[in-house]
């Protein structure tokens, strides 16, 4: 038995001396002999890549807001591009040797042996040039691209750009996948649906030998996967409309945002002044880039989502009303004198009820309602009473979509600013301030800072009697075509829908008798209910908006039109929203004697009070 | 174990299976099971840097690509683990013949029924896409058979009819396999003669073997005359140290003869027996460089991506010759390139460290069992296991044939990890209770 068990010995040195046989061997492959290095060098496999079609956007109708035009690269392996002749290189492209030399450099440093890009987006000319030379040129290859076109000159804000991956992003974790050279979205839904336009890139490999010729598809092209083409996107925009407000804001600086009240979709959103989207494709990019960022009126500033500084005026006449219902300190037949002393207004009947008050936009109505609301007495203390009654009512402001971000898919969106007890005991220390000190939220003044966009989602919500859909501008992902299901929500306020009916009512009188008649519509059979507003401007000329939706009875569009400079709501805000709902709402205009008024920026002549 | 026995003494009513649950546990042998571990999940990790391509990132857990698909056999092999020791292990021993006759019969079925697949008729459809090789089952239901054999027979007492029953049992499986045209399946088998050997069979059989492989892979590597020459200056040079061997001289010229008719035989061997694709494996093993595309590519390739992996390696998921397939069954058979390429001499040696653990490991377990059952059991494991890693990185070093087998935990597939984890885990539930042979 025992000289059995020995036997284990002599099973267990078999096993470690080809254990030992093994390291040797390897070690003489791996560390001794170089030979296999070598050889793995030449073993080259060339990648060319195969962009995907980037996806494409429609309008609400199918109209084609974005497609894909094709482009033309040219290509370098520095390794392979040697006995260069330079000279012909650039006399082919029309560029300068110096120029030539650093691109090449450039390439070097990136890789001696990946293809970088030598020359991005030849022109037709260039293409052809370079095409019927190129077999002089070894190393440089052609790669096809697509550039993004647009058939039109509308919508560049928020549809956005692309534009080549910075070396910033390419060194983040979070865009694993992107090469060098590879174009991504840089703004707007170009950015926030990037992962669903980029699509999926294809890759072909192929055998190349030690001198760099290709030898044919590597396995039969076994490993080569199929580019695929980017996710197209529908927006809600309303291509028509849109071209329309962009030719209404045309010379004029601010936003229109035109929503549709029961779906959140945004059917109109003009940042004026505007671009062509055509400009920030194609060779001259960089430089129309930084045109357009350095100028004056802050072209590139997406107003209807970032310009959040300015306070919404009378306008939010209509918050405080809705907010001093729903807490009963007022009633639609509550009458207040209009008292120039506590705040200035203008000449009308006084007193008035909450109709009157929203239809003559009476400021001392809304300093005593408001006061109402912010001085309940729930402490005997004013101050306390004050700070107490500001931090309920922000809460109820807050539920309408102000002071917050919406969640529209656009990025940058600012949150704007509503008035809260921690800012004026910062400023003043706390029991330091009472409704004196902030009665200008009443009329939408003081530390109120709104977004086009809000506004536009507040006149949604009034038109939905309590509850806004978030807005949004892309309504569906791929084909199927279904609405995207983040954007289902109903967002209720804290008021209920019955005290809507007397601000609706208010509104209509508005346009009917009041301040916007130039938004009025009855003539086509269209009620329109809206309200002005002005926003002070310390820098200039006030600024001008108007708020409304239509029609009263079933509402369509909500829309805010906001003229910086403007002055007056009525003069100049007003008849532009009426011609954007008219345009919408029946396809045609037939005013168009507001369209010469609008058109003429004659409301810039108007003097100032 | 001590505590256990006398802790049942008082609580009679304590069910069985509970202590059972809880004997085994305590007496596993978790340093296998560490190096199990080990291997299984370094193998999903090279798998996933098999088939990984820079240009192209998929998830390591998709299940498009094999380490997700691997990840899937990993956690059934678990379930297989589970059931392997919560299972009776006296089944093992009792149940050896009729596992053996019913994976006979499914090798024979497959035969039958199988379509071919790259010309192999070993795999059998299981519907949706899951398919089976029974012969990687072949390989513990012939252990187990050939263990329980031995438990009742005796090789010393050269019997030769015990002999012939056993052999019996080993050559029928791979006679199926080769019918199957799964040679490399096929040749595992021979692995059972070391677990024979510690059992007592003759070592001649051991050294006659070894010296004809040894032979058999010299007369490709060297002209023959040499061939012819250095063997007849070993065998004077072995006569002239004993002399006692002069006086077996006619044995010593016959067995020269022998080895000389051998040499000669090899070429009819090669050119006229064995079928094209196994000519060109034997001539890699030769001369890969005569024709690098074709016949020689495997091999050239495998030997690059590993060579060029120098001292430290590439880095994992950088290696560059592992990707795209320039070495063919990047994930399966050729996994060990992955691993020469990205990691190393260092990572390499550690591998086979890891191996050569393993194995000893398993020795020593067949060794402390007290049942001849078990013993030549884990023998049988230690054997196929070896064979496999022999055979598996010998080819991807050019120092042996290109064989499709796999290695074993760490290469692609769901039939050979599940083979493998079922070939250890019955021992090793038997090594748990070996303590309740000694009671019995």
């Amino acid at each position: 038995m025992n000289y059995l068990e020995n036997r284990k010995y002599v099973i267990k040195t078999i096993f470690l001396i080809v254990g030992i046989v093994f390291a040797i061997r390897l070690f003489y492959i791996q560390v001794v002999d170089s030979s296999y290095k070598q050889a793995a060098e030449t073993n080259a496999i060339k990648t060319i890549i195969q962009y995907p079609f980037r996806g494409l956007i429609y309008d609400r109708d199918g109209k084609l807001l974005v497609q894909n035009t094709p482009v033309y690269d040219l290509m370098v392996v520095p390794k392979e591009a040697k006995q260069l002749d330079t000279l012909r290189l650039c006399q082919l492209l029309n560029m300068p040797l110096e120029d030539a030399r650093d691109r090449l450099q450039k390439a070097r440093a990136y890789s001696w042996v990946k293809p970088s890009i030598f020359f991005q987006k030849l022109s037709t000319q260039d293409f052809a040039q370079i095409q019927d030379n190129l077999i002089d040129f070894p190393g440089f290859y052609i790669n096809a691209r697509t550039m993004r076109g647009y058939p039109h000159q509308s919508l560049a804000h928020a549809l956005g750009y692309i534009a080549e991956i910075s070396p910033k992003q390419l060194a983040d974790t979070s865009y694993r996948g992107y090469r060098p050279g590879d174009y991504i979205g840089k703004s707007g839904i170009e950015l926030e649906y990037e992962k669903y336009l980029m699509g999926k890139r294809g890759v072909k490999y192929k055998m190349v030998n030690v001198r760099g010729i290709e030898k044919g598809s590597f396995k039969d092209g076994a490993y080569d996967t199929l580019a695929i083409a980017g996710q197209n996107l529908v927006s809600t925009i309303d291509l028509d409309l849109q071209a329309y407000g962009e030719h209404l804001m045309n010379g004029a600086k601010g936003s229109i945002v035109a929503i549709e009240p029961a779906t959140g979709e945004i059917l109109a959103y003009v940042s004026a002044p505007y671009y062509d989207p055509n400009l920030l494709t194609g060779k001259e990019y960089g430089a129309n880039y930084m045109a357009l960022l350095s100028d004056k009126d802050k072209t590139m500033f997406n107003r209807p989502i970032m310009a959040d500084q300015n306070p919404p005026g009378s306008i939010f006449k209509l918050t405080q009303a809705l907010i001093a219902l729903e807490e009963g300190v007022i009633n639609p037949k509550t009458q207040y004198a209009c008292i120039r002393s506590l705040v200035n207004c203008h000449n009308h009947p006084s007193p008035l009820d909450l109709y009157g008050a929203i239809q003559h936009s009476c400021n001392p109505y809304f300093y005593q309602a408001y006061r109402a609301l912010i001085n309940q007495g729930k402490s005997k203390n004013t101050f306390r009473d004050t700070s107490i009654g500001l931090a309920e009512w922000r809460e109820q402001v807050l539920s309408f979509g102000f002071g917050k971000k919406l969640g529209i898919d656009l990025p940058n969106e600012k949150t704007g600013i509503i008035a809260s007890p921690a800012l004026y005991d910062r400023v003043y220390g706390q029991n330091r301030w009472k409704y004196s000190t902030i009665y200008s939220l009443s009329i939408g003044q003081g530390e109120l800072g709104v977004t086009p966009l809000q506004m536009a989602n507040f006149m949604a919500t009034i038109a939905n009697r309590g509850y806004y859909i978030d807005p949004h501008i892309i309504r569906a992902v791929g084909d199927d075509g279904k609405p995207l299901p983040e954007y289902q929500k109903k967002n209720y306020t804290t008021v209920d829908a019955r005290h809507f009916d007397p601000i609706i009512e208010g509104m209509a009188a508005v346009v009917q008798s009041g301040t916007a008649r130039r938004a009025n519509l009855q003539k086509v059979g269209i009620t329109v209910c809206g309200k002005t507003g002005t926003a002070q401007n310390p820098q200039g000329a006030d600024h001008a908006v108007f708020v409304a939706f239509a029609p009263k009875e079933d509402p369509k569009i909500a829309i805010v039109v906001y003229v910086e400079h403007g002055k007056w709501g009525g003069q100049s805000a007003a008849p532009i929203a009426g011609l954007m709902i008219e345009k919408y709402l029946t396809d045609t205009v037939t005013m168009k004697e507001q369209e010469k008024w609008v058109l003429s920026r004659e409301y810039m002549n108007i003097k100032s009070k | 174990m001590g505590v256990e026995t006398r802790a049942s003494k008082y609580q009679v009513v304590t069910p069985s299976s509970k202590r059972t649950s809880r004997r085994i546990t305590s007496n596993l042998d978790w340093l296998t099971i560490l190096l199990y571990l080990l291997l299984v999940g370094l193998g999903w990790m090279n798998i996933y840097a098999a088939v990984y391509s820079p240009d192209n990132i998929v998830n390591i857990f998709s299940f498009d690509i094999n380490s997700g698909k691997q990840l899937v056999w990993i956690g059934t092999s678990v379930l297989l683990i589970i059931i392997l020791l919560v299972v009776d292990y006296k089944i093992y021993e009792h149940l050896a013949y009729p596992i053996y006759g019913f994976v006979i019969l499914l090798l024979l079925f497959t035969l039958a029924v199988a379509n071919p697949i790259a010309g192999s008729r070993s795999w059998l459809d299981l519907g949706g896409g899951v398919r089976l090789q029974p012969a990687e089952l072949a390989k513990f239901a012939t252990a187990l058979a050939a263990s329980r054999f031995l438990s009742s027979a005796s090789l010393r007492q050269q019997q030769f009819k015990d002999h012939m029953i056993l052999a019996a049992i080993t050559l029928v499986p791979p006679a199926i396999i080769v019918l199957q045209n799964e040679t490399g399946s096929a040749l595992v088998f021979a692995a059972f003669v070391l677990a024979y050997f510690r059992e007592g069979m003759s070592p001649l059989i051991l050294i006659i073997g070894g010296a004809a492989a040894f032979i058999f892979i010299m007369t490709l590597l060297v002209p023959k005359l040499y061939l012819i020459i250095g063997i007849t200056a070993v065998m004077a040079l072995a006569t002239w140290l004993d002399y006692r061997l002069l006086k077996r001289f006619k044995t010593m010229i016959a067995l020269l003869l022998l080895i000389v008719g051998m040499i000669f035989s090899v070429d009819y061997f090669v050119n006229d027996i064995l079928q094209p694709h196994q000519q060109n494996r034997i001539k890699a093993l030769i001369n890969p460089e005569a024709d690098p595309l074709g016949y020689g590519w495997n091999v050239t390739q495998s030997k690059i991506a590993i060579g060029s992996g120098g001292f430290w390696g590439k880095g994992f998921l950088e290696g560059t010759q592992t990707k795209f397939d320039f070495v063919p069954e990047q994930s399966t058979d050729f996994i060990f390139c992955t691993i020469g390429e990205e990691h190393g001499w260092i990572g390499s040696t550690l591998l086979i460290a890891l191996f050569m653990l393993l194995l000893i490991r398993i020795v020593t377990i067949a060794e402390r069992q007290k049942s001849i059952f078990g013993r030549t059991y884990g023998y049988c494991v230690a054997s196929i296991i070896f064979f496999h890693f022999l055979v598996n990185v010998g080819m991807t070093i050019g120092l042996a044939p290109v064989v499709g087998i796999p290695l074993p935990f760490f290469s692609y597939g769901g039939s050979s990890l599940w083979s493998f984890t079922i070939l250890l885990f019955i021992l090793l539930a038997i090594d748990a209770n070996k303590t309740q042979e000694l009671v019995r």
